[in-house]
């Protein structure tokens, strides 16, 4: 434990921490309060009365098979986004290590697609995948696979959770090269005079280590596909093609900015924010128990 | 077991850097060498290449008569307990000690009791399974050394492996490592600065500076007959005393125009003794041979023993006594030594 720092003045410390307190409260808690009143209330089509009816937005959103569909989408969306984007960012992390010349601006560049907008990660994927004027699209084409995330809904999964990956890699990859580099090299040694080789070592070595690395991600990465995808999405397939994909943030924007059923929205953003709450928990309560080595 | 041999090693690194500049040691079957010397002298260096962990610039690293040179660590069958000791963190001890013979693919059988009769024997059967953070430091330096002896490997290296531990507990396992290692009979190479650990457990002391071996040989006989002005002050606590000799005129004098009082080697330019095989005598002692006027400057009592720090002939040396000193600082006496324990060294630092 570190000693607790104690502030002289009882005032000091509550004016050093208001800005945040104030932030948070009218960025966080009101629109969340707000939220939470207006799940329960019912607006009639033109937007010019409102009906307090308690759960009944709930038990409609829950009942509906397009909200199960979407719950289905987000959890197939997030698992891949979160698997890919790491999987790939530890790969890339693990080989620049091994580089010698250049490590430097080697990482720099590998940085750089975080600094690129949802948005225009989204379009940029767009452009290259789509099936008329697509570069890559013609040449998945060429090579066979009836290529078209327009109208075939796993593929349209396909492209948004690369996009998504593709965004998220740098940042994992930024983590993962943290991580490796805290790994103390005797360790490795160690493990090479104890008849480890390359890959054992880094499964039976390495990999266990980056575990407190690895946890970390996989929080942010749920965050990030459940929350921070949106932009992605809505610039690649508009949750389409039907509703295929349709992630839960998603739906919580068709319904209320689109289709403004205010109350339906709001009862989905609820839900979005018991879950992210309940899997946040968890994930520390679980896993993070076990990942710790002093 | 095995033999090590090195021939002529190099090690450059990439800016031009020479670690190490050509070293030939031969280590006998069960024998422990020990490389000593100031850090950045190259025995770090030279430990891991033997290792396998740094790679060998030129010359050849053999062991049990086998050119290992282009070997990988993991195939050298070799054990090295480390500085930092570089246990895995995320495994109990009995991992840490099972995971080489794991990797080697042992009985599993065989891995448990070999683990087991191991920790016996360094008295870690209680820990086996605890992580490494919930040991002292006493008990992860055990554990390393478990690690090592577990697998019965041809050679054990040892980097430093005391350096962590307080003093008590390195003088307690300075002498469990000697019985370790004699028992066992594999040959050893262990790196260390400390010239007390390197005195007590070499069968072979090797003293290198500046990536070359200065001396290699029994501890005693570099103690008795330093090579080097180097070996000289870097072996034996405290220091051998160095003065300058000064000769104009043909007459050998000290730095002050002092006569001698033995007559040097025609080469020597440096002379030396050590404080323990000073004499004190009385200011006015009328004795012949190498007798010095000295001043005491400081005293320091340690107890069994007292060393006086003492301005004569132009420099400052240190002379050992037995028990409580009686001089006291500003004390005038005389420093003498015989002369079969004065060692000649000439410019350029060897001895004559």
């Amino acid at each position: 434990m570190t000693p607790r720092v104690v502030f002289p003045n009882r005032v000091l410390p509550y004016l050093l921490v208001a800005p945040q307190l104030a932030i948070t409260l009218v960025f966080f808690y009101w629109p969340a309060g707000q939220a939470l009143y207006q799940s329960m209330l019912k607006e009639d089509p033109f937007g010019l009365r409102s009906k307090f009816v308690w759960f009944a937005n709930f038990e409609k959103v829950l009942s509906d098979p397009a909200y199960m569909n979407s719950i289905k989408v987000t959890t197939v969306f997030s698992l891949a986004t979160a698997i890919v984007a790491m999987s790939v960012a530890l790969l890339l992390a693990v080989m620049a290590d091994k580089v010698v010349r250049g490590k430097g601006i080697y990482r720099t560049l590998m940085i750089w697609p975080y600094a690129v907008a949802p948005a225009i990660a989204g379009m940029l994927f767009l452009f290259m995948f789509n099936p008329s004027i697509g570069t890559l699209a013609v040449l998945l084409r060429k090579a066979g696979f009836a290529w078209d995330p327009l109208l075939n809904g796993t593929d349209a999964m396909m492209l948004v959770v690369t996009a998504a990956a593709w965004k998220q890699i740098s940042y994992n990859f930024l983590f993962f090269v943290a991580g490796l580099q805290a790994i103390p090299k005797t360790l490795i040694e160690a493990a090479a005079i104890d008849g480890a080789g390359e890959t054992k070592r880094f499964w039976t070595i390495i990999f266990p280590l980056l575990a407190p690395t690895t946890f970390f991600l996989l929080v942010i990465n749920t965050t990030y596909a459940f929350f921070d995808t949106f932009g992605i999405i809505h610039a690649v397939t508009g949750g389409g093609p039907g509703k295929s994909t349709e992630t839960l943030v998603y739906k919580v924007y068709n319904d209320g900015f689109v289709n403004l059923i205010l109350g339906d929205s709001a009862a989905q953003s609820v839900i979005l924010m018991v879950i992210v709450i309940a899997l946040t928990a968890v994930q520390f309560r679980y896993v993070e128990k076990k990942v710790h080595y002093g | 077991m095995a033999t090590v041999d090195l021939k002529d090693v190099k090690k450059v690194y990439a800016g031009g850097i020479e670690a190490v500049k050509g070293v030939s040691i031969a280590i006998p079957d069960k024998e422990l060498c020990v490389l000593v010397g100031p850090s950045g002298c190259g025995k770090s260096t030279l430990l891991r290449m033997i290792a396998g962990l740094e790679a060998i610039s030129s010359g050849t690293v053999s062991i049990d008569g086998k050119v290992v040179n282009e070997i990988s660590p993991t195939d050298r069958d070799i054990a090295m307990v480390f500085q930092n000791y570089a246990l895995y963190p995320h495994m109990k001890v009995y991992d840490n000690m099972a995971y080489g013979l794991r990797n080697r693919g042992t009985p599993k059988a065989e891995i448990d009791s070999r683990v087991r009769s191991t920790a016996k024997v360094l008295e870690l059967d209680h820990l086996l399974d605890r992580r490494p953070r919930e040991l002292s430091g006493g008990q992860r330096q055990r554990v390393a050394m478990g690690r090592a002896i577990v697998r019965n490997p041809k050679v054990f290296l040892f980097d430093e492996p005391l350096s962590n531990l307080d003093a008590k507990l390195r003088g307690q396992m300075r002498v469990e490592i000697k019985n370790l290692q004699r028992s066992l009979g594999v040959t050893s190479v262990y790196v260390t600065h400390d010239q007390l650990e390197a005195m007590t457990l070499a069968d072979i002391l090797v003293v290198m500076n500046a990536g070359l071996v200065e001396q290699m040989g029994a501890p005693l006989d570099i103690y008795e007959k330093p090579a080097s002005t180097f070996v000289a002050s870097f072996i034996g606590a405290p220091p051998m005393n160095l003065m300058a000799l000064g000769r104009d005129g043909g007459q050998p004098h000290l730095a002050d125009g002092a006569k001698l009082g033995v007559e040097p080697p025609a080469a020597a330019t440096t002379l030396g003794f050590r404080p323990e095989d000073a004499l004190v005598l009385p200011p006015d002692a009328k004795q012949g041979g190498f007798v010095l006027p000295a001043v005491v400057e400081a005293v320091e009592p340690v107890g069994a023993e007292s060393f006086l720090h003492c301005a004569a002939a132009g420099s400052r040396i240190l002379v050992r006594v037995s028990g409580r000193a009686t001089a006291k600082p500003g004390d005038k006496l005389a420093v003498a030594a015989n002369s079969d324990k004065i060692h000649w060294f000439d410019a350029s630092g060897k001895r004559v």
